[in-house]
């Protein structure tokens, strides 16, 4: 039922290899923009004008950049980002590099996703750690951060699931993956069925990273129970 | 104490500018519970907010303890809002701590160890009768269970003062009636300074022993609860005190009269005296009477019979009686 290409990619582990790769991939991704969209988003929350240190002007500035990048579909900024990968890298091919582009168009995505989780915790608990004289670090460390956790949790899912399907588009760039053996062992060469088992994998992956994150949600939030 | 010396908040809007407070000046005196009434909108809880400075006044002093506020550097303003805890109508507990965790959150924050600090809490968690919900979320308890957790949460940091910013508003009328209770307890038992927020008179009548009447951005009155309770001097203050539709009671159009009780001949069967001795009917409107420290206060409006005679019989007698009385319009 299978095509032989099936056989021949399975025996060499190219599949296995793939399903790895795009997991490898997203996930270190999702970390490095977490690392820089957090405390981005934190900063967009908390200097908003009815944040706890408004800063209009820092507000602004971060809001246009942030729009900006996220105003670029993925598939051009992977190649208008080519020299900032090799800049990073030395080299804009790889997955070393679709990594560098994945962060560029994630980390403004969980920005915004993190700056509206935080922006859900109410201004009365923010008022009450005010009142017994936090400072705005505390505040942010202990009041923001833990109460918005549970939505923290849920938007990292969204945004993984997100990067997860930019990776996929990273085989223009010499990425690989799971997107990359659609393309050029299922599209290329008229393998449907290794197209489909590629969707069918990503399905299966995205569905992992949903129940799991879902799991996690559910165990942090002490608001239901 | 807490002096606020000729404080004035105002708010630019794109409307224009908003005044929230208007030349107060109340001194609060320690030990005491003093309430601040009024109706919402007329600026008590920006008035609340001025005292920890959650607001910056926008003129005038707030010195606590002989230290004034408006001037301190933030990290002093920090350390002295310890001193000043502050209780909320929506509790504003931290949701996704256990109730021992939220009344050891300001000690955390102000640098008490683990152990000590949970110490602490399991012992006020006591004072406020919660012991046995040590572990639980505040999504489990009830409003009057939450407000209790944040009565404990404001008291770890040993504070001298407890701002309570209609903090028996979301509850029904046993609950408050508990809470009430409690607060009075802590400030008896622990000598925390009190100052309650509230649009209730019965709150007031309740625990405090000296109030605000606050309208329209100004303080339109102050004095002992007793005091303003029995003659309320501005229209506010009877507003507040008499019910508000008591203009839609279906009377005959006689002649109203309020009778104040201060305390002094409550205990004897005024009305009663009075309709024998004049032989004549009268029909009780409104009647409020409640006992504070041990007296008998409160007051009545009588609709005094159509006919004439014995509406002058009636006036006459109490002319002669003892009893406060003054003709409603």
């Amino acid at each position: 039922m299978l095509s032989e290409m099936f056989y021949k990619l399975w025996d060499k582990g190219l599949i296995q290899l793939g399903v790895w790769e795009t997991l490898y991939m997203t996930l270190l991704s999702s970390l490095i923009a977490y690392a820089i969209g957090l405390p981005l988003g934190v900063i967009l929350c908390v200097t908003d004008k009815n944040g706890i240190r408004p800063m209009p002007w820092l507000n602004r500035i971060l809001g246009l950049i942030v729009n900006f990048f996220r105003s670029i579909p993925f598939v051009i900024l992977m190649v208008a980002m080519l020299p900032v990968a090799k800049f990073i890298l030395g080299t804009s091919l790889g997955n070393g590099a679709v990594i560098v582009m994945l962060v560029i168009a994630a980390a403004p995505y969980v920005a915004r996703m993190v700056e509206s989780s935080v922006k859900e915790v109410s201004d009365g608990v923010i008022e009450a750690a005010q009142s017994m004289g936090c400072t705005n670090f505390q505040i942010i460390r202990k009041v923001l951060l833990p109460e918005a956790k549970p939505a923290l949790i849920h938007g990292a899912v969204i945004s993984m699931v997100t990067i997860l399907g930019y990776s996929a588009m990273a085989a223009t760039i010499g990425g690989t993956g799971l997107g990359q053996i659609a393309v050029i062992y299922g599209h290329q060469r008229s393998n449907g069925d290794i197209t489909w088992i590629c969707v069918f994998l990503t399905v299966l992956i995205v569905q992992l990273i949903q129940i799991i994150g879902t799991a996690v949600e559910r165990k942090t939030d002490k608001r239901i129970k | 104490m807490i002096e606020l010396i000729d404080l004035s908040k105002t708010y630019s809007a794109a409307s224009g500018d908003v005044e929230a407070l208007r030349d107060v000046n109340l001194t609060i005196r320690d030990g005491e519970i003093f309430g601040i009434i009024g109706l919402s909108g007329a600026g008590k809880s920006t008035l609340v907010r001025c005292i920890n400075l959650l607001e910056r006044p926008s003129s005038g002093r707030v010195v606590i303890d002989g230290k004034d506020m408006t001037a301190l550097p933030r990290a002093e303003l920090l350390q002295m809002r310890r001193r000043i805890s502050m209780i909320f109508q929506g509790f504003n507990l931290l949701e996704q701590r256990s109730v021992l965790r939220n009344v050891t959150f300001p000690l955390e924050i102000s640098g008490v160890g683990r152990r000590a600090a949970q110490e602490k809490a399991r012992g006020l968690l006591q004072v406020v009768g919660l012991e046995d919900k040590a572990d639980a979320y505040p999504a489990q308890l009830s409003g009057g269970q939450k407000q209790r957790v944040a009565i404990a949460r404001a008291l770890a940091t040993d504070p001298r003062y407890l701002l309570c910013d209609e903090a028996t508003s979301a509850l029904d009328p046993n609950t408050t009636r508990s809470i009430l209770e409690l607060l009075r307890r802590i400030n008896r038992e622990l000598g925390v300074t009190i100052v309650v927020i509230t649009h209730e008179m019965k709150v007031i009548d309740q625990i405090c022993d000296r109030v605000a009447v606050i309208d329209q951005s100004r303080i339109a009155e102050m004095g002992r609860v007793a005091d303003v309770f029995t003659s309320p001097r501005s229209e506010i203050a009877r507003e507040l005190i008499l019910p508000q539709d008591r203009a839609a009671i279906d009377t005959s159009g006689g002649k109203k009269l309020r009778l104040i009780f201060d305390g002094e001949y409550s205990q004897e069967p005024v009305i009663s005296k009075m309709t024998l001795d004049c032989q004549a009917p009268v029909n009780i409107i409104f009647a409020d009477t409640k006992e504070y420290e041990g007296i008998i206060y409160g007051h009545m409006i009588i609709e005094l019979p159509n006919d004439e005679h014995q509406a002058e019989k009636i006036i006459s007698w109490l002319k002669n009686s003892p009893v406060t009385w003054k003709e409603e319009v």
